[in-house]
């Protein structure tokens, strides 16, 4: 595997920090963290990958395999990955269109409650 | 073939399963029943949690319990498998986070009335992930049950949803620690590219015979980054003074109690069992210190200048955070030993003031500390709770935070610290003086009532929504966690044994070969003997220092408000001040940059050459 997908995930996780500290609307924000979250797929996904290799699929009966797969191992945890970043993403949303009922704006900004 | 003892590797997965099923059970039931009967069966199922924990422990203070799931055990000390591995210090605190789950849960009976099962079933997902956290020995599943308890505290954090501060607190809490996590994870995944392996005892078997490589220093920053941020360090701290000032009183119980100790501790465990050998313990013992200090000083000068109760607590917790990384840093088993107590004595202590908090809410609608001077006068029982729990904090013996106190000092200037006692002692006094004042001026009604104008830069405590309807009188259930809180803290630095079981814990915990040891090959554990004296003269001639450096600090803070602006000091103080104020701004954006510039820092610490 080249060294492009690690780059990209490095990348990924920064610019995504990046747009939140920029950030002028929540939504923005926390889609910014998906796009940080984002980087960790790329980058566990990179790990398991081979060049050439078939999908971690094995048939019966179970013998030893005799070709190269990618790693499963990782894949089952981006997967898990992508389950937290729906939940994260789902309740933070939720919590911004509340401030946003509530305020009538969404601009961090100009959200001045907890200061000091 | 390696034999483990399997008699009570079923404990561990129990104390996981309990809170889990019973969260899904309250989230089915609860619109069927009333809502006592959603009471009693939450509190109940957390009063099991701790009976599992507490059998636990009882079970691995003479060696660890080691649960191969679906019983994939290693051969030859190979295994695909995960594993729950619980050491009494992973037990201890499992079991500290159930006894303050229970707690919290009787002091929501009558205090969080609002709220139908969705605040029990958040309470007891929360409960399963800080368990988790604390017994997993696999490193993505401390990555899952990190996002586990993170989710609900996020939840819990904002659930006042019509309250925008309670909803900006759970936004920057869900931002920042989520943001960590993903660090934490790539950490994982840099571990994984290298080994091949998550498990930590694998890890570490594998790490200790690799040459350092700059891939696993990377690895162990970013880890370091995201437990850090649940930890509370500076600068990763920023989020938790918000979520606690705005969060339910027995939410903050939670928050400040154990979760933020449990950053600390997965920090600590991941650097004994998988990195102690292949990085430099020169490296980390500087790294830790000075953060510690940075993270006490930040911590208690914004402490000392807060008037909303709740957030003055807050920072207190951050300032204790950094005296735990500090006596911790010191990479050896007195100063965690220490460490453990002081982090056991201090969740008694603030969780008592926090639920003391939570009543001030309940009965006059604030918890400011100048709208609320002297409302607190017709108290009986409530004003002196929260002198014992202000002198608590400030380390007055025998609290457990004295003991720990003690032997951290102790162990800082074994480690070559001289200057550690000193720290220690100003960091308690400072938090427990500024617990004082504010008890003085809200309960004893001390003090000028100073000009209640609210400054546009600081959080005031009278904006915050009730969770109840007002209060004549404190119910018995609200009162009684508070007592038993206050009690537990004291018994930590009475009972005879807690001092050398905190020992043997501390030798557990440094020992990571013997982790791996009895995770991978069923290798029985080596116990060692308590060696360390409990009270010394030296150790009780400091904790009365801080305890009455405290007082005199709180008098000052009642009685010197005239002395304050006419000394010149007091203008020089300002503008650091302000711009320390000032960075602490509620908005999301500057935490984030503050996180890469923390993460930039622990980076430069850790991976640089230096002499």
């Amino acid at each position: 595997m080249s060294v492009y997908a690690y780059v990209v995930s490095v990348w990924l996780l920064l610019v995504g920090a990046f747009g939140i500290v920029r950030s002028r609307n929540l939504i923005h924000a926390v889609l910014c963290l998906s796009v940080s979250q984002s980087g960790t797929y790329v980058l566990l996904l990179a790990i398991g990958y081979q060049r050439g290799a078939s999908p971690p699929v094995f048939g019966e009966p179970a013998t030893k395999p005799t070709f190269r797969v990618v790693d499963p191992v990782v894949q089952a945890m981006t997967l898990t990955d992508v389950v937290v970043s729906a939940t994260v993403t789902a309740l933070l949303l939720a919590l911004a269109v509340q401030i946003h009922k509530r305020n009538g704006t969404l601009d961090p900004d100009e959200l001045r409650n907890l200061q000091g | 073939m390696p034999v483990f003892d399997t008699g009570v590797a079923w404990l561990p997965p129990v104390a996981l399963t309990i809170p889990i099923l019973l969260s899904a059970a309250v989230l089915v039931g609860y619109r069927r029943v009333r809502r006592p009967v959603v009471d009693a069966v939450a509190t109940a199922g957390a009063a099991c949690v701790v009976a599992v924990t507490a059998a636990l422990l009882a079970r691995s203070s003479e060696g660890r319990v080691v649960t191969w799931s679906a019983g994939w055990a290693p051969s030859h000390g190979f295994s695909v498998g995960i594993v729950l591995v619980s050491d009494p210090v992973g037990d201890g605190i499992a079991l500290t986070a159930a006894v303050l789950v229970t707690l919290a849960l009787v002091f929501s009976w009558r205090y969080v009335e609002s709220a139908e099962g969705h605040f029990h079933t958040l309470v007891l997902l929360f409960l399963a992930g800080m368990e988790g956290f604390a017994l997993t020995g696999d490193l993505f599943d401390m990555f899952v049950f990190f996002e586990l308890m993170g989710a609900a505290a996020y939840a819990l954090t904002g659930m006042k949803v019509e309250d925008v501060g309670s909803l900006q607190g759970g936004m920057n809490f869900g931002i920042m620690n989520s943001l960590g996590a993903y660090m934490a994870l790539m950490g994982v995944g840099f571990l994984y590219a290298r080994t091949g392996n998550l498990g930590l005892p694998q890890l570490g078997e594998v790490l200790d015979h690799q040459p350092r490589s700059t891939l696993v220093v990377a690895a162990f920053v970013m880890l370091m980054a995201g437990f850090l941020v649940k930890g509370a360090m500076a600068p990763f701290h920023f989020w938790l003074a918000d979520a606690h000032a705005v969060a339910p009183a027995p939410v903050c119980v939670l928050f400040s109690g154990v979760m933020v100790p449990l950053g600390v501790y997965a920090a600590f465990r991941v650097y004994w069992v998988v990195f102690s050998h292949q990085l430099a313990p020169g490296d980390i013992r500087r790294t830790f210190v000075v953060m510690g200090a940075v993270t006490a000083v930040v911590g208690s000068v914004m402490c000392l200048t807060s008037r909303n109760f709740k957030r003055l607590l807050a920072y207190s917790t951050i300032a204790h955070v950094g005296l735990f990384l500090s006596a911790l840093g010191y990479l050896t088993a007195a100063g965690t030993a220490g460490a453990l107590l002081y982090v056991a004595g201090h969740a008694g202590v603030k969780s008592a003031l926090f639920l003391i908090g939570g009543v001030m809410l309940a009965r006059y609608g604030s918890v400011d500390e100048i709208d609320l001077h002297g409302r607190g006068r017709d108290t009986r029982v409530m004003k002196w709770l929260a002198v014992a729990g202000g002198l608590g904090l400030a380390c007055l013996p025998p609290f457990g935070t004295a003991l720990g106190k003690a032997i951290s000092e102790d162990a800082g200037v074994s480690a070559g610290y001289p200057w550690a006692p000193a720290l220690f002692v100003v960091v308690s006094a400072l938090t427990g003086g500024a617990v004082l004042r504010a008890t003085g001026r809200i309960y004893f009604g001390m003090g000028p009532r100073p000009e209640g104008a609210e400054r546009p830069d600081q959080t005031s405590g009278s904006r915050e929504e009730r969770d109840t309807r007002p209060l004549r009188r404190v119910p018995v259930t609200m009162l009684a966690p508070i007592v038993v809180l206050l009690l537990g803290s004291l018994a930590i630095g009475v009972v005879p044994g807690v001092h050398s079981a905190a020992q043997r814990a501390a030798e557990f915990f440094v020992d990571g070969a013997a982790y791996q040891r009895q995770a991978l090959l069923a290798a029985p554990a080596h116990v060692a003997a308590a060696h360390l004296p409990e009270w010394t003269g030296r150790g009780l001639a400091l904790d009365f220092a801080s305890a009455a450096l405290a007082v005199l600090v709180a008098g000052v803070g009642l009685w010197g408000g005239v002395l304050h602006e006419r000394l010149p000091l007091a203008r020089l103080r300002r503008r650091p001040l302000a711009a320390l104020r000032a960075a602490h701004s509620g908005h999301v954006g500057d935490y984030v940059a503050w996180l890469l510039v923390g993460l930039a820092v622990l980076g430069g610490f850790v991976g640089l050459p230096h002499r």
